[in-house]
């Protein structure tokens, strides 16, 4: 019999982390369960020969293909962008571009702005001290003073420009559009344990240098140190309900495979935009037949991925390819609303530095650009190291057909039923990758590329899981209020990406991470009538 | 742990000779074709996941030869390579793939084309730090972003 926590949090990953750390300095009694385990930077893929390889087998971001014993399938058949995710402790950040920028003001306010989708109930202000805390514990990299966000102070200056960089910031001073350094969680310095970045080039699978904050190497240690208990192994089959209709605790299968019950007085679900509704869905009961906290029918609604539009080409001179972290600068010359374009909300563009040979022979050769036969070893050295890359990444409106079910018939490997994702782009966001598509191909020309190809969306680009179980102060339009509770049960929290009201056009972990370390503070500072 | 070869005899005889059609020897570039025994060797070695995929693409390519594929007059052998790649799905490129991530690690096809014959940990690469003057035109722009109500 497992003695009863004061909070359980199921998750360890970026906002799982963040709230058990945060929580800390209360001295409760603070279990995290994890699926996953503690990872091993020495067999990270950038450690080997085959680091490349790796990317399409046990460091393949997709879980469905990497099928690790920490993974559960996916059933994303009927979508054109497939689920990308990690499981263990860190979970995605482990398996993360560390691109870092927050969500815009204006994003907080889409309603009143722009007439779409609903405002959240807080707003950028709220988040603000929360960004700047959770860039501190994160460590992050930047340059202040982008005419395109609002001040802030990053702890570490930029990571360089770089060939690829500076092609870029020519191409786009051409057509005289905003671009910056993106902030990134990639160390520049020494920072707080963790050493500099010293480009390894293949960030996205894992970090071998630990240059790249995950939050098995950031919050973790810290949170631990603190006396939070965290259980790696352990999968959460469903949360249970007593009869007041609160939370009463978890059963989870443990490392051996054992069914285990935990009691706790407070639950925090930190599984992301799929894993939550999952297991919300999967706690239905006679008390809650339609899934736990979802009296708004709203649980698995609303899924937001971020149709991610791609464009690359080839240039003359050599870039930086993959012996640079691939994040490299943004734009935010297309990202507030311009009804002249023909739709509402807009994009960022993201732009890479290039890749490693293994990948440029796979994805050209793909495209049709890198011949077979005697052509192929002059195609490839002009191919090979002169990559440019430009991706417009689209804000997703929250539309309730895009959705998360369970499959009827796909378990994972504890017979627990699998997730279902229905999902298909709105039409204001394929005008939005229509008009993203143009304007990178602008840039490119701009920069002298040539062969320019196209992915859009990005298949394997379901990174942004945002959405299922969306924040509120009305609790028939929302699953948990403007603090991150269950509105139906009242020691239930939720403080993952599902709570996003709208997506905004950048990627979401230094937002998830502010909500997460807001609610905890919340938390704090209501622990008296938590309750009520 | 099986210890039955991934491949029958035919199938690598097969897979030889369609990835020298991917990438053959180069005088030129003083490297060897993707049918070299080292890198065939290299490819059979790690299969491991995506063994049933390469069966199948090499299925299917059997199907479309009716003969082994080193047999075919070369007009022939281009026709069903074309074939293979538009119609072989799935299974046709990971066939690819496991060739060229094969062929774009071995020490020689690295050697020519300038790359160092290691992973990127522990030594890493220099990013140079470029002109950073080309950002002052962006940083005159005064502040874009919306405010809010």
């Amino acid at each position: 019999m497992n003695e009863s926590v004061d909070v359980l949090i199921i998750g360890a990953g970026a906002s799982g982390a963040a709230v058990a750390w945060s929580l800390a300095e209360t001295k409760m009694h603070i279990l995290c369960l994890d699926q996953g385990g503690w990872m091993n930077p020495a067999a990270y893929p950038s450690t080997g020969r085959d680091w490349e390889a790796r990317f399409f087998g046990d460091y393949s971001p997709s879980p469905n293909i990497r099928a690790r014993p920490e993974d559960y399938p996916i059933n994303d058949d009927n979508s054109p962008i497939k689920v990308v995710n990690f499981n263990g402790v860190g979970g995605s950040t482990v398996m993360y571009t560390a691109h870092f920028p927050r969500l815009h003001p204006s994003d907080f306010k889409v309603k009143t702005l722009d007439g779409v989708a609903d405002d959240w109930p807080i707003d950028y202000d709220t988040l603000a001290p929360f960004f700047a805390e959770n860039d501190r514990m994160m460590g992050v990299s930047g340059l202040s003073g982008d005419p395109a966000f609002p001040p802030t102070d990053p702890p570490m200056p930029p990571l360089p420009l770089g060939r690829s960089g500076a092609a870029l910031g020519k191409a786009m001073n051409k057509l005289g559009w905003h671009w910056w350094p993106s902030d990134t969680t990639v160390a520049t310095t020494d920072y707080e344990g963790r050493a500099r970045c010293i480009n390894l080039g293949h960030c996205t699978p894992a970090c071998a240098q630990g240059a790249k904050a995950s939050t098995d190497i950031t919050y973790w240690p810290a949170a631990l140190r603190a006396g939070v208990e965290l259980r790696t192994h352990c999968r959460v089959r469903e949360i249970t309900t007593n009869e007041h209709g609160m939370a009463s605790g978890v059963v989870y299968y443990d490392e051996d495979g054992v069914e285990q019950f935990q009691a706790a007085e407070v639950v925090i679900i930190a599984c992301n935009g799929i894993g939550t509704p999952r297991l919300l869905l999967n706690s239905a009961s006679g008390r809650f037949p339609n899934g736990l906290a979802n009296s708004s029918g709203l649980v698995g609604k609303n899924l937001m991925f971020h149709p991610y539009a791609q464009v690359y080409g080839f240039v003359e001179e050599v870039t930086d390819s993959n012996r640079a972290p691939p994040i490299c600068l943004w734009s935010k010359e297309f990202y507030e609303t311009d009804l002249s374009r023909g739709f509402v909300r807009g994009y960022a563009i993201q732009f890479g530095r290039g890749v490693g040979p293994v990948f440029e022979a796979v994805m050209s050769e793909g495209k049709g650009i890198l011949p077979w036969g005697p052509d192929h070893h002059r195609v490839f050295r002009r191919l090979n190291g002169h990559r440019l890359a430009a991706s417009a990444i689209c804000e997703d409106l929250p539309e309730e057909h895009n959705r998360v079910t369970l499959d009827p018939q796909l378990k994972d490997s504890h017979g627990i039923p699998a997730p279902k994702v229905d999902y298909r782009i709105g039409g204001n966001s394929v005008k939005m990758m229509e008009h993203g598509i143009a304007r990178a191909k602008e840039v490119l020309a701009a920069a002298g590329a040539t062969d320019i190809c196209v992915n859009s969306p990005i298949l394997y680009g379901g990174w942004h899981l945002l959405g299922t179980a969306r924040m509120g102060t009305d609790p028939e339009r929302s699953v948990v209020n403007e603090w991150g509770r269950s509105h139906d049960v009242k020691n239930l929290f939720i403080v993952d990406g599902s709570v996003f009201v709208t997506s905004g056009g950048v990627n979401p972990t230094s937002t998830i991470q502010a909500i997460a370390l807001y609610i905890a503070d919340q938390m704090k500072s209501r622990l008296a009538d938590l309750f009520d | 742990m099986s210890t039955e070869p991934a491949l029958t005899p035919a199938q690598r005889d097969d897979l030889r000779a369609v990835a020298a059609m991917i990438i053959p020897e180069s005088a030129e570039y003083k490297v060897p074709g993707a049918d070299d025994l080292k890198i065939q060797a290299d490819i059979l070695a790690t299969l491991g996941r995506d063994t049933k995929l390469v069966r199948e693409a090499l299925d299917y390519l059997a199907r479309l030869a009716a003969k082994p594929l080193a047999d075919l007059d070369p007009a022939k052998r281009e026709a069903v390579a074309n074939e293979f790649r538009s119609s072989g799905g799935a299974a046709a490129a990971t066939l690819t793939r496991v060739v060229l991530q094969c062929y774009y690690r071995d020490d020689r096809v690295l050697r020519s084309l300038g790359l160092e014959l290691r992973p990127p940990f522990p030594q890493g690469y220099t990013l140079e730090q470029g002109d950073w003057s080309l950002l002052d035109p962006v940083k005159a722009r005064p502040a874009m972003w919306r405010r809010v109500p």
